[in-house]
């Protein structure tokens, strides 16, 4: 194990595979001479060279379009988004080429490409940038998406969407670019898409958080531990495939729910477990499910209003109690 | 190349691009039929000139494959109204010098990329007309395998990488495949079509900019039939000449007249060169017209009968089958028995189309991911 941010971790990744297979190339704003916009990518130009870690002109739309092209005929683009706010440009293709191609050619043309960057909320950066739009790509039929939030995640997965078929969208968090974790050092360290970790195990309640939201889950799971309730947190860590059967089991095991997420509850994430939670665990269920998520408008710029639209560990910590019904 | 009389606005001289022959001169809204018969006449010459330069074969091929595509469209058209085909169904008649003149200027191993309206790349391309018709009737044995139908034909086999539905779409995609290309550091070329709608959709110029910043073997074809669906040129385009475009971005463009299927071939012919030899990319404004109306739903009342009959008389394979008669290429019986090889082709077509089987509805849950 090695002790490393985020940003090292999906570094090393990105260097890993790159390493590994030719076919895969880096492509995006800032990625190469820069060294990113957020140093994900940095080193990788003096070492792979500008064949391979090719810096774009602000060109979303075009480059993410070239990278489906480039998909076609074999290689293995990673394209970044210098923050997800900007894949907005590119969504025609990212949805009507990368998602459906596979479908619409009749199995001919597979699509083996990775749609990554930050996303979700940033620090006082307004309404433009600072979204989390997870729930458009999860929406279709042939993306898949992929959520970390722990540095040995973000290595795992990220080297199993590089190697994946299919199109995969890789959303990192802009302010968890920082956070530190233990990696693991095996040579070939990989996490499979679709399967989600419990990341502290419990017996009265479940917290499903995802993202910015599993380290203020698990400090709510503190909190509620000294209050005397016990919490189960799971990262589906993956968004499509959703692993709901670790989700069902849980909340077997608690029957009770809360779903945390950064995004807006309207048609999000959330809505969509919890109606796979009332379909198919509505008799284990001891209180309806409970959504925390980020405030219904866009993200201000004032820090006191910015800091009030995204759920916080006390939000969570309330959800909890009331679930339980303790309050 | 021969300028051709279009019923838009005056336009200025376009700057003459290397290897082009000749560029587009003014064209008023009026011309009078002295002009047009002078023009024919003019563009007749051009073509037989041309024909010296082709071997028989060769000819033989583009008149067959025109034809074949004229009459496959026109049974499409039967089967839309019989109900066999649904959806949106775009016919190509009209443009058929356009797709045959440039994809026999490729080789075999070469990719071509095109939008919805692109019955004519996918058969002049190789995919066979049977598997074509029967996608159209959305059956097992369609080349998308019954799942993309008229708007989505794709034929890994042939390196036909698909009819793409969203206007413009396909460009940045042609542009990936072309990257692909050099990173390979093959020397296969794609062509890139689209219509000239597409010209105004952000794709085709973010496309042309990165072709020729990393200089990308891609020859952008504009199939300039001058109406997107309703919308006459005149009315969608501020600066009306396609080919002018190229200068934004540095690259060679030539304006081309999609009317002469050897005018096509050789433009394409310079382009490829230039993408084969140099990876460098061309922009090629076709001009031509499409017959029908935009779609099979769309009556057409936007265009006047006699605007249409003026380019009825400047038919592309009207237009070569006499060239290649009065050149002494072919006789009438050689012709006819073109036609009649022809005919037996198409209606094999809708025979294997109406005898293939519809997809297992299991189909409907395949090909969403890769790893299924």
């Amino acid at each position: 194990m090695a002790m490393m941010t985020m940003r090292e971790a999906l570094n090393q990744a990105l260097r890993e595979e790159l390493e590994r297979d030719e076919n895969v190339f880096l492509m995006g704003e800032e990625v190469a001479a820069y060294q990113g916009a957020y140093k994900v990518t940095k080193g990788l130009l003096d070492e792979f060279g500008d064949k391979r870690v090719i810096d774009t002109p602000i060109t979303e739309l075009g480059f993410a379009g070239l990278g489906v092209g480039a998909a076609m005929v074999g290689l293995r683009p990673i394209i970044e988004f210098m923050t997800f706010n900007f894949s907005i440009l590119a969504t025609d293709q990212i949805i009507n080429s990368a998602a459906k191609m596979l479908y619409m050619s009749g199995g001919q043309f597979k699509i083996p490409i990775v749609f990554r960057g930050p996303g979700g909320s940033a620090y006082q950066v307004s309404s433009q940038h600072s979204q989390a739009i997870e729930s458009w790509y999860a929406y279709f039929p042939g993306l898949k998406v992929v959520m970390p939030s722990t540095p040995a995640d973000a290595k795992g997965l990220l080297k199993s969407a590089i190697r994946d078929d299919n199109p995969v969208v890789f959303i990192e968090q802009e302010r968890m670019y920082g956070n530190k974790g233990e990696v693991p050092d095996e040579a070939d360290f990989t996490i499979p898409l679709g399967v989600a970790d419990v990341k502290r195990e419990g017996k009265d309640a479940t917290i499903v958080a995802r993202s910015l939201m599993v380290p203020v889950a698990l400090k709510a799971a503190e909190e509620l531990e000294k209050q005397g309730v016990s919490c189960e947190v799971i990262d589906p860590r993956t968004i499509r495939p959703l692993d709901v059967e670790t989700i069902i089991s849980s909340v077997k095991k608690t029957n009770r729910v809360v779903i945390a997420e950064e995004s807006h509850p309207f048609c999000g994430v959330a809505a969509e477990i919890s109606a796979e939670i009332n379909e198919r665990a509505f008799d284990y269920l001891d209180a309806p499910v409970r959504r925390v998520s980020g405030a219904d408008v866009p993200m201000p710029y004032a820090k006191n209003l910015e800091d009030l639209a995204i759920p916080s560990v006390e939000q969570v910590v309330k959800a909890v109690r009331e679930v339980a019904y303790l309050d | 190349m021969s300028k051709q009389a279009a019923p838009t606005k005056s336009r200025v001289k376009a700057e003459e691009q290397p290897g082009a022959a000749a560029a587009v001169e003014e064209v008023t809204d009026h011309i009078d039929p002295a002009q047009l018969d002078e023009e024919h006449a003019k563009q007749k010459e051009e073509q037989k000139n041309r024909i010296e330069a082709v071997d028989r074969e060769t000819l033989l091929k583009l008149l067959y494959q025109m034809i074949l595509i004229r009459r496959f469209e026109e049974k499409c058209a039967e089967s839309y109204s019989l109900g066999k085909i649904g959806g949106f169904c775009h016919l190509y008649i009209g443009q058929e010098a356009v797709a045959v003149g440039a994809i026999s200027a490729i080789r075999q191993d070469d990719y071509v990329i095109t939008s919805y309206r692109e019955h004519g790349h996918a058969i002049a391309k190789g995919v066979s007309a049977d598997e074509v018709m029967a996608e159209l009737y959305g059956k097992s044995g369609g080349c998308s395998s019954g799942k993309g139908g008229s708007m989505h034909l794709f034929d890994a086999d042939v390196n036909f990488m698909g009819g793409h539905g969203i206007v413009g779409g396909q460009i940045p995609l042609g542009t990936g495949i072309a990257f692909g290309s050099k990173y390979k550091g093959t020397d296969q070329v794609t062509l890139c079509f689209f219509g000239e709608a597409a010209v105004n959709q952000g794709a085709f110029h973010e496309s042309l900019n990165m072709a020729q910043l990393w200089k990308l073997p891609c020859i952008y074809i504009c199939e300039n039939n001058q109406y997107g669906m309703g919308t006459s040129l005149d009315r969608a385009m501020s600066l009306q000449d396609v080919s002018q475009k190229a200068c934004a971005y540095e690259l060679s463009s030539e304006f081309v007249d999609g009317m002469d299927v050897l005018a096509v071939r050789e433009a394409v012919q310079r382009g490829v060169e230039r993408a084969r030899k140099d990876y460098l990319p061309t922009l090629l404004e076709i001009r031509t017209y499409r017959f029908m109306g935009h779609s099979m739903s769309d009556p057409g009342n936007y265009r006047t009968r006699a605007e249409i009959e003026k380019y009825q008389q400047r038919d592309p394979i009207k237009l070569f089958t006499a060239s290649l008669l009065e050149n002494g290429v072919i006789d009438q019986a050689a012709l006819d028995e073109i036609e009649g090889r022809v005919r037996e082709e198409v209606e094999h077509s809708a025979r294997f189309a109406d005898e293939s089987p519809l997809p297992d509805p299991k189909e409907l849950y395949t090909h969403i991911y890769a790893d299924e």
